[in-house]
């Protein structure tokens, strides 16, 4: 999509995109088996300017702040259009927080208005009462509209005059990053940041007319409004949307509509895996020996670059299976093993690694198809720089970017922005490596560094991705023991595992293969205890673990001795 | 409300094979069950076969306790 950083401002590149493309489908919804939406460019262009013209009505003026707090459908790309060629700056909120939280953000960024759903608007009615300011509510349409809600249906008096003088370097987003605890941090993103982006995306990975992506990340998480919003609509592709996440409709989805893209986080890799798994597991030996041998012809055959038609060939009962056009997999949001992602490219379904914060739009490095790597995250984007600053000994030190994607700084909150940006520089907090071909390798966050008895840096990322895969375990996470139970020190740390297994899974099995690995690993990077855990792990929106709560919810239940069994 | 929460139980321990008996109404059903989000929507799916209702995903997200799970149920049948 070249030419698209030269365009002001995204209302521009959206206008001008829904008229070029204007009788092409820009937007599916379905909901479990049934169709429930399907928009024109031109249906989106009109959607979007009624409501442009409501908010306006209900005294949305330029430089306003508008949330939308929904589950992903296709109101939410429509709604957003309408945010901006409002002229306001749009505020995407967590539609997963809870109530409570939510009424915090849209008191932080002193929202005017919100643009939500019945359900949601419900529960968030008695947490709006102690807002100073209390935003007007837009709720999609409903039999019983909440007190005081206007219809996102109703016709507006007037045609609006859609706002697009906003400059490139104008607030267009404020994003919360899923950073948990402390203070809100609201990334203000400029239209310079979006276009830019979506401009080296779309060259990169082209995506076009009959294209399909499949938005099941929240919409209002970087990934999904770069890749499920403003891409597709930015160059005549489609959106689909499904408004229940379970299994067997996400499996129909991507059959039904034949889907080409989609963004997924490892959680969602591994629930696809399994469910390939069981599918091959039913059928006769000789059908899963000649699906295996497939998938070892198409590793070698495909070592230099990707073939989708070479793949569908020899692995055709699993690539029907997804609809037969599924052609790429974007994954990031949170550490991607390796053997994961191989696992898919060998049976002939590139997952595409990449690596980026909420504060760089939405990618800062990303791996090529041309050959496909999983084990790095990728090479900087063109014009993004990546350096790493102040390495250890051993190499890795913290990941500083730089680039036209960068946010202008976090809303209402100079320190922070301060000690985040300097001099053009984003401090990511991340820890890594370049390779010789410039490939970035990630090896922790900055504040989950341990530090071993011997004084020795390890990454419990790092450890984690190397355990990857354990039998048995439904999700696991390495911490310090002292992280749990402070210590007073970070120096002498043991390495403890914290594992929830499988319902009925054979822990000894599981525990001898963990052994087993363990040994494998630098000695100090080696686990010293297991601790059994039997709740489902905190997550954030993106599923990264939520270590400092996982590790509080740990620390109330259980003593340090309680809790911990040598390996 | 009874009813449904009893054959609740009975489904929810049957599907990821746990002691019925030890089953509480007011259990976290995540904890008691040992599940995650995507397996608890399964068994969404199975509950609105059984019951005839229909219950959107977004509904689930605040429920904790096999209690709750049958008063969601409970208003739509």
């Amino acid at each position: 999509m070249p030419g698209l950083a030269r365009i002001p401002n995204l209302g521009h590149a959206l206008r001008d995109a829904l008229i070029m493309h204007k009788p092409r489908v820009a937007l599916i919804e379905a909901n479990r088996h049934q169709e429930t939406a399907r928009l024109t460019f031109q249906e989106v262009w009109r959607e979007s300017g009624r409501l442009t013209g409501l908010l306006r009505e209900h005294g949305v003026a330029p430089g306003d702040r508008v949330a939308i707090l929904m589950t992903n459908q296709w109101r939410w790309p429509v709604s957003a259009i309408a945010v901006i060629w409002s002229g306001a700056v749009l505020v995407p909120l967590d539609y997963k927080l809870p109530p409570a939280d939510q009424a915090k953000l849209l008191a932080f960024s002193e929202a005017r208005a919100l643009i939500t759903e019945s359900a949601i608007a419900r529960e968030l009615e008695p947490h709006l009462t102690n807002l100073s300011t209390r935003p007007i509510l837009v709720v999609a349409p409903d039999p019983d509209l909440p007190a005081g809600a206007r219809d996102w249906n109703a016709e507006p008096r007037s045609t609006p005059d859609i706002h697009l003088e906003q400059q490139p370097e104008d607030v267009a987003c404020i994003v919360f990053s899923s950073g948990a605890g402390g203070d809100p941090k609201g990334c203000m993103m400029p239209h310079r940041a979006y276009l830019a982006q979506a401009e080296t995306l779309a060259e990169m990975f082209p995506f076009g007319p009959g294209d399909r992506f499949f938005s099941i990340l929240p919409s209002n998480h970087a990934i999904d409004f770069m890749s499920g919003f403003l891409i597709p609509l930015l160059t005549g592709g489609t959106v689909v949307h499904q408004r229940t996440l379970r299994p067997e409709y996400l499996a129909w989805t991507l059959r039904h509509y034949q889907i080409t893209h989609m963004a997924a986080v490892p959680l969602l890799l591994e629930a696809l895996k399994r469910r390939i798994e069981e599918k091959t597991s039913s059928r006769s030996p000789l059908a899963r020996d000649l699906f295996d041998m497939g998938a070892r012809i198409n590793r070698e055959l495909t070592l230099r670059t990707p073939s989708h038609g070479l793949s569908r060939l020899l692995l055709k009962p699993l690539h029907d299976e997804f609809g037969g056009r599924l052609r790429l997999i974007f994954a990031g949001g949170a550490f991607v093993p390796e053997f994961l992602a191989r696992w898919f490219y060998d049976r002939g379904l590139p997952v595409v690694i990449g690596y980026g914060l909420t504060e760089a739009g939405a990618v800062l490095t990303v791996n090529g198809l041309s050959p496909w790597r999983g084990d790095s995250v990728g090479r900087p984007i063109p014009g993004v720089e990546i350096r790493i600053h102040a390495p250890d000994s051993s190499g890795p030190g913290e990941v500083w970017a730089r680039g036209p994607n960068l946010m202008r700084g976090y809303l209402n909150n100079p320190e922070l922005t301060a000690e985040t940006m300097a001099d053009g520089w984003l401090r990511t907090g991340d820890l890594g490596w370049l390779d010789a071909s410039d490939h970035l390798h990630l090896v922790g966050r900055r504040k989950n560094l341990i530090v071993t008895a011997g004084g020795k840096n390890v990454y419990p990322e790092d450890v984690e991705s190397s355990l990857a895969g354990l039998p048995g375990a439904e999700e696991f996470c390495i911490f310090a023991d002292s992280y749990i139970w402070p210590a007073g020190s970070m120096i002498g740390e043991q390495l403890v595992i914290a594992i929830r297994w499988s319902p009925g899974a054979d822990l000894n099995h599981g525990l001898t293969e963990l052994r087993s690995r363990n040994r494998l690993l630098a000695d100090f990077r080696r686990v010293s205890h297991v601790l059994n855990w039997s709740q489902p792990f905190p997550r954030t929106a993106s599923m990264k673990i939520k270590r400092e709560a996982l590790a509080r919810e740990i620390r109330e239940s259980l003593t340090r001795e309680e809790a911990l069994r040598p390996i | 409300m009874d009813r449904i929460l009893h054959r609740l139980l009975d489904l929810a321990a049957a599907r990821f094979g746990a002691d019925r008996l030890a089953l509480k109404p007011q259990d976290d059903m995540y904890e008691a069950l040992r599940i995650d989000s995507m397996r608890a929507l399964e068994l969404l799916t199975e509950l609105e076969n059984e019951f005839g209702v229909e219950i959107p995903d977004y509904e689930l997200q605040r429920v904790r306790t096999f209690e709750e799970l049958a008063a969601v149920i409970a208003r739509r049948c």
